[in-house]
């Protein structure tokens, strides 16, 4: 299938094909012709066209999807701690179940070994249901393992939608479950919608697509999964209209875990697991936890940089040590440079290196152009600077107003106690 | 008999250099390279590795595409890979990650009936466009292959039966033995890739381009029709959220909180 060009309105004004995020669209003899290899189907240029001239695609026959009901969160556990991702996906998961209908349910799928007193801690989170399948042979992950169980869950039980948090595991998982099962998986989403109307909603507050064609009264409940492509420079919104489960990774991070609610209960069901040693091919020798190596400022994935404010050289002693606590490197502004207070190689900026870490850490740089222009597509931006006015504040994601000589210390001595200060804020 | 190596790798568009047209909201791809995707030539240095290190290796580079891909074959066969074959066909055009493993499926599985079974396929986690990491494992399940992604790490022993790996992890890696054949999907920390030699660059190139009937693929598996995922609509990101001022009454508390939200998001 593909959009169609009633030919008697099109005027070849090409505002189609230059529309068309795929070069779907050429102009041949003063009229769009649709190459339908190409086209996706996304029908963008519908909305483009002035002249109604494009026929969207037609919608895929329905078929028979009645068979499947409620939403999945793969609940992942490593060495019997849920990962947060989970928890988050199962208050994710509610909202949309509780959009395709009342009775619809979200569950989570609890795979380990000993791990029966976690169901707990998702029903707490909001889950309804939990399926737990438990086996000395799924105490750690293996991809052989894992699938062969969510194949099993997956036909006997046949949800509707199953999530997955985009962690290096439910990214190893996920795809070998989608080929196993035949069915559509969206990577790294970062927006779901159920509703057509929600969906309409959210394209209006964050994106500049034209929703004009879309009906904010369509009875479809089939989940519309919005992902970035194109390093972050396209984002696209995928639907999985013809097999079952729709499936998605979403990143961590972005999905908001329900209050916890003490004591809450639901329905565990327990499945036994038609695992055997046979089917694990591969053999953990090791699982470590390690501290990340240093490295090369762009590749850093956190960069603690220092500029103007520290004062003088010695300024960097504390950068030093504020980078080896949190495993990163030492990066300056060009006015630390200038001053002598540290080698050019540190200089992160339009002369400089160009970085984007996972987190970059400004302490006591004002933000000239220059230096945003070096650091601007940063993960994550935390400045700390004295004046709240200055430029770098405005970009920051995170902006502490005070004196850097106070606040990184308390940064430093704090760090360690990161994920403890966190779960106390989440009790 | 030859120890076998599969590379599966893929022609990307250089995504640093994509700018949008900020007047259309669409991608302009006029001027944008074309380059061999980051993770894929990590792929292929590693099999590389293994052919320096012993005798009788083969490295033959897999990947689907429009017919300007060939020029990826180009490189890796100057790089070291002794053939190149592209899939290349309309049919396939349009596929999402499931019909596209179909699609190499077929392909490889179409390679190893002339030339026996691969022993070792590598593959890069991800592409730069795409970002979505799942053609690698979908091709392992669907040639039942054992697979390891995220190998930053690898080594075969002396009889090229076994390999051990570091699978990285968030926050640490695991070490993996698993047996050949196997599929395994590579990352930057594995190795640097090597450079395209003057003799592999002015060398005999044996490249082979298929279309979906020489593969002898099931065309309802592929392409844009077979695709269970679709795009229902696309469009650019909206600028940049305006950032938090973080409260706290002393620079500890300030710290403290600070920390909690780059943990909540999992930034830390």
């Amino acid at each position: 299938m593909a959009v169609k060009i009633i030919k008697e309105n099109c005027k070849g004004c090409s505002l189609c094909a230059k529309a068309c995020p795929f070069d779907a669209i050429t102009i041949v003899d003063k009229k769009a012709v649709v190459d339908e290899a190409k086209c996706t189907n996304c029908n963008t240029c519908v909305a483009k066209c002035h002249f109604g001239a494009i026929e969207a695609a037609p919608k895929a026959e329905a078929v028979d999807l009645s068979a499947y009901h409620d939403v999945w969160v793969f609940a992942e556990q490593r060495q019997g701690k849920i990962q947060n991702v989970a928890l988050e996906l199962i208050g994710e998961g509610k909202r949309l179940a509780k959009d395709i209908s009342e009775k619809t349910q979200i569950c989570a799928v609890l795979i380990g070994n000993n791990i029966g007193h976690l169901a707990q801690e998702c029903f707490e989170y909001g889950a309804e249901k939990v399926y737990l399948c438990e086996d000395p042979l799924l105490e750690n992950y293996t991809t052989d393992g894992y699938t062969k169980v969510f194949q099993q869950l997956i036909d006997e039980y046949k949800p509707e939608i199953v999530m997955y948090g985009a962690t290096h595991i439910g990214r190893d998982l996920a795809p070998r479950i989608a080929g196993r099962c035949n069915t559509g998986l969206t990577a790294d989403c970062t927006h779901l919608d159920i509703k057509v109307s929600k969906y309409i909603e959210f394209a209006k507050k964050n994106t500049t697509l034209d929703t004009s064609d879309l009906d904010p009264n369509d009875p479809d409940v089939g989940i519309k999964q919005t992902r970035p492509a194109f390093g972050g420079n396209l984002m696209a919104t995928i639907i999985c209209p013809r097999t079952r489960p729709q499936m998605s990774t979403v990143r961590p991070g972005v999905m908001q875990k329900l209050e916890r609610v003490p004591g809450a209960t639901g329905e565990t069901v327990v499945v036994k697991p038609a695992v055997t040693k046979e089917d694990i091919r591969v053999e953990i020798l090791d699982i470590v936890k390690s501290a990340k190596e240093m490295v090369s400022l762009s590749d850093a994935k956190i960069i603690c940089s220092g500029g103007r404010g520290l004062g003088d050289a010695s300024g960097f002693d504390l950068m030093k040590q504020f980078a080896d606590k949190v495993g990163g490197v030492v990066g300056a502004s060009r006015a630390a440079v200038d001053s002598g207070w540290i080698d050019h190689s540190h200089q992160v900026g339009q002369t400089g290196t160009t970085v984007k870490p996972d987190i970059y850490f400004a302490c006591g740089i004002s933000g000239a152009i220059q230096h945003l222009a070096g650091m601007q597509t940063s993960n994550c931006i935390v400045a700390i600077n004295k004046d709240a006015d200055a430029p770098i504040m405005e970009i920051a994601d995170y902006a502490i107003v005070g004196d850097l000589y106070k606040v990184v210390p308390e940064i430093i001595a704090e760090w360690d106690n990161a994920e403890a200060l966190f779960d106390a804020s989440t009790k | 008999m030859a120890f076998k190596i599969l590379v599966c790798a893929k022609q990307v568009p250089d995504t640093n250099v994509i700018k949008i047209n900020p007047k259309t909201g669409t991608l302009i791809r006029d001027g944008v390279p074309s380059i061999l995707n980051h993770d894929d030539n990590n792929a292929l240095e590693e099999a590389l590795k293994i052919k320096d290190k012993f005798d009788d290796v083969t490295v033959t580079v897999i990947s689907m595409g429009p017919p300007q891909a060939a020029d990826l074959l180009f490189e890796c066969i100057a790089k070291g890979a002794d053939e190149g074959y592209l899939v290349s066909d309309r049919a396939v055009g349009g596929s999402d990650t499931w019909a596209t493993s179909n699609t190499l499926t077929a392909a490889i599985q179409k390679w190893e009936k002339v030339n026996g079974k691969a022993d070792l396929i590598f593959a890069g986690r991800q592409a730069i466009d795409g970002d979505t990491a799942q053609v690698g494992p979908q091709i392992a399940e669907k040639l039942h292959l054992p697979q390891v992604t995220y190998v930053e790490e690898f080594e075969i022993s002396e009889d090229k039966k076994e390999v051990t790996v570091k699978r990285q992890l968030e926050d640490g890696y695991e070490l993996i033995k698993v047996k050949t054949p196997c599929m395994l999907t590579t990352i930057k920390e594995l190795n640097t890739p090597r450079y395209m030699s003057m003799k592999g660059i002015f060398g005999d190139k044996k490249i082979t381009v298929w279309n979906a009937k020489d593969i002898e693929v099931d065309l309802n598996t592929v392409g844009v029709k077979a695709s269970p995922t679709n795009v229902f609509r696309s469009f650019t990101p909206a600028p940049k959220a305006p950032g938090q001022k973080v409260a706290g009454d002393t620079e500890n508390d300030q710290a403290k909180n600070l920390l909690v939200a780059l943990k909540g998001k999992h930034i830390i």
